[in-house]
């Protein structure tokens, strides 16, 4: 075996590593989090484990003496708001994305770092100075300031995947179907939308993920009214680990989900236009 | 009446122009191939046609129709492209289909016309696959059976060989003359390639900086070029700059200023006039000794050159040559090989020389 295969082997049982260490290692601690009922120091691993905070969070248990409360409305309250956030977003992206990637627009580049903007500074100053503006519009607090704001925050990913998208797709393929009769309308719907659809698809997943874990937003226009998921995460965090664990697993299937999805949809080639 | 007309076309991009004032007749059924070199004007004319470049002045007109302001889809134009634009996410059938699916033809009328289109292209029960399963030869067969599908009146062409290897190529050349000849169609050829446009075309149009260079057969191009950019790009060409001091009917003789004394074709020569003489390396017959080239019966165009270099390039030898001041190529045959620093008696057809006027 040579050095250079030697090195490479150890570089990639690094990375191995790293990667052991980076994810699987938390989501290892947030599980046992999940299960321990006891759990004191100097033990390695909790002396009492069972699924009373799964039942209690998942309202198949009403316990006042574990603290925890079940969290199945913040969790539609989420799922209802993603959805809507992600058929808005698409909406405005689709058209946009398309713009930006097939025609000269005047200032193109600035528009796309516009998409950008919401998240090139730091959140909290901008979301301040939103609550005023929507204190005066009436949005605070409600369901639609918060659905606003998730689309401010995912437009980002909406555009710039989906542009990105239209671009990877050769302009030959949508000028062979004018040439043999259909128009650009007819085009757009036969030949451009379906080979665009997994880069779509991909985009709406982000803005999906986006949306579900979005907090800083949140936390400035809809508390306390609008209570998300990631805001019941945030008010049990401090005194419950082990119902704070369970809603951060919750939070996470459906990233695993749709990233798991991507990867099977997503081919290179359209990543490969990225960017 | 012609199937294809431009009328001074122009087209400009910025200060460039791509187009510059061109007027092009295409005879109904041949195949006209717009050859140049890359940046010529070649494409930029074609899409005019197809309609994807609309341009800044003048008239296309296929057949008795004025097309200029019509938009590509109601053009009736058939295209092939260089990277056979297949659709993906189609099978072989839904490609060819899609077409006369927009003109809602019946099912069964569908079925028979991408089978009789296919049949054409000898891709018959490949219906079903993806264009990904195919070969790049397969898959350019595919496009161009969806662009004959359709029965257009025209068939463009856009270096539909290109992205082939060099064996394919030569094989698909003939393919779609073969085409050409059974379906009778129209055909605009656009290439950058001389060999393949001298093979496949009826006429050829020779482009540079959007402009007509010479249109003609390929034999006329090659043989009489009408001037240095067209003998150039025809193939390889040794350029002797000299003036005329004597012309008798269509032919020039030609003197170099050390000394040399030229025979060749030309029309629209001055006598005193600045020329080049086109001399192709294949025309140049060689001979052992002047007493061997005595015996021709014609006279001009001998001269003894030194052999200054000589490489085997399969079967025939390409020298380097030094006559006078001038460095020619020539091309010899193997089974008379000249070495290196030989004296040799060269002898040049005056039918194959090109006089040009500078």
């Amino acid at each position: 075996m040579s050095v250079k295969r030697i090195l490479i082997l150890t570089a990639e049982l690094a990375m191995l590593l790293l990667v052991f260490m980076i994810i699987i290692g938390p989501m290892t601690s947030l599980f046992i989090w999940s299960v321990a009922h006891r759990w004191y120091w100097p033990n390695t691993l909790p002396q009492e484990v069972g699924f009373e905070y799964w039942k209690q969070a998942l309202g198949m248990r009403t316990s006042l003496a574990i603290g925890a409360i079940s969290i199945l409305p913040a969790f539609f309250l989420s799922l209802w708001v993603a959805i809507v956030v992600v058929i808005i977003a698409m909406l405005i992206a689709i058209p946009a994305g398309y713009a930006l990637a097939k025609y000269r627009i005047p200032f193109g580049a600035v528009i796309m770092f516009l998409f950008l903007m919401p998240n090139a500074f730091p959140q909290q100053p901008i979301f301040v100075n939103l609550l005023r503006t929507f204190t005066r519009w009436g949005l605070a607090g409600t369901i639609q300031g918060v659905i606003l704001v998730h689309i401010l925050v995912g437009l980002v990913f909406g555009v710039w995947i989906t542009s990105a998208t239209f671009k990877s797709i050769p302009r030959y393929l949508e000028e062979a179907a004018r040439s043999v009769g259909a128009g650009s309308v007819y085009t757009f719907f036969h030949i451009t939308l379906p080979l665009a659809a997994p880069g779509l698809l991909a985009s709406s997943v982000f803005v999906f993920i986006t949306s579900l874990d979005e907090f800083t937003g949140t936390f400035f226009i809809g508390l306390p009214f609008v209570n998300t998921l990631p805001m019941t995460l945030y008010s049990s965090s401090g005194y419950n680990m082990q119902f704070a664990s369970v809603i951060a697993i919750i939070l996470l299937i459906p990233s695993i989900l749709f990233m798991t999805l991507i990867q099977r949809v997503l081919r290179a080639e359209y990543v490969g236009g990225m960017g | 009446m012609p199937a294809l007309r431009l009328e001074r076309i122009t087209k400009r991009y910025g200060k460039l122009k791509a187009v510059d004032d061109l007027s092009l007749e295409v005879r109904d059924g041949e195949l006209l191939t717009l050859l140049g070199p890359s940046g010529c004007g070649k494409t930029t004319v074609l899409r005019c046609v197809s309609g994807f470049v609309k341009p800044d002045s003048g008239e296309i007109y296929l057949g008795d129709r004025k097309i200029t302001e019509i938009s590509t889809e109601k053009r009736g134009i058939g295209l092939v492209f260089q990277n056979y634009a297949l659709w993906p996410h189609m099978t072989v059938f839904q490609n060819l289909a899609f077409g006369l699916q927009i003109k809602k033809l019946s099912k069964s009328t569908v079925r028979q016309k991408v089978e009789r289109a296919l049949a054409l292209v000898q891709l018959e029960g490949f219906e079903n696959r993806y264009p990904r399963q195919l070969s790049g030869g397969q898959q350019q067969r595919v496009a161009l059976s969806r662009a004959l599908v359709l029965e257009p009146d025209i068939l463009l062409l856009d270096e539909p060989l290109s992205n082939l290897d060099a064996l394919l190529r030569e094989q698909m050349r003939f393919e779609i003359g073969q085409i050409h000849k059974q379906s009778g169609i129209t055909t605009i050829y656009v290439t950058h390639d001389q060999t393949e446009a001298m093979v496949i075309s009826d006429r050829i149009v020779v482009l540079e900086r959007g402009r007509i260079m010479q249109l003609g057969t390929p034999l006329d191009i090659y043989s009489k070029p009408a001037n240095k950019f067209v003998a150039g790009f025809m193939g390889t060409t040794n350029f002797i700059h000299g003036r005329v001091v004597d012309i008798d009917k269509e032919y020039a003789v030609v003197t170099t200023d050390d000394g040399l004394t030229l025979t060749g074709r030309g029309h629209g020569l001055e006598n005193g006039g600045e020329v080049d003489v086109a001399v192709r390396p294949e025309s140049i017959r060689f001979f052992l000794s002047p007493g061997e080239a005595a015996t021709l019966p014609h006279g001009p165009n001998l001269f003894e050159a030194e052999v200054v270099r000589a490489s085997y390039v399969g079967e025939l030898i390409d020298y380097q040559l030094r006559i006078k001041n001038h460095l020619i190529r020539a091309k010899g045959e193997v089974q008379n090989p000249h070495g290196v620093s030989e004296r040799v008696v060269i002898k040049l057809d005056p039918d194959q020389l090109a006089v040009l006027s500078r």
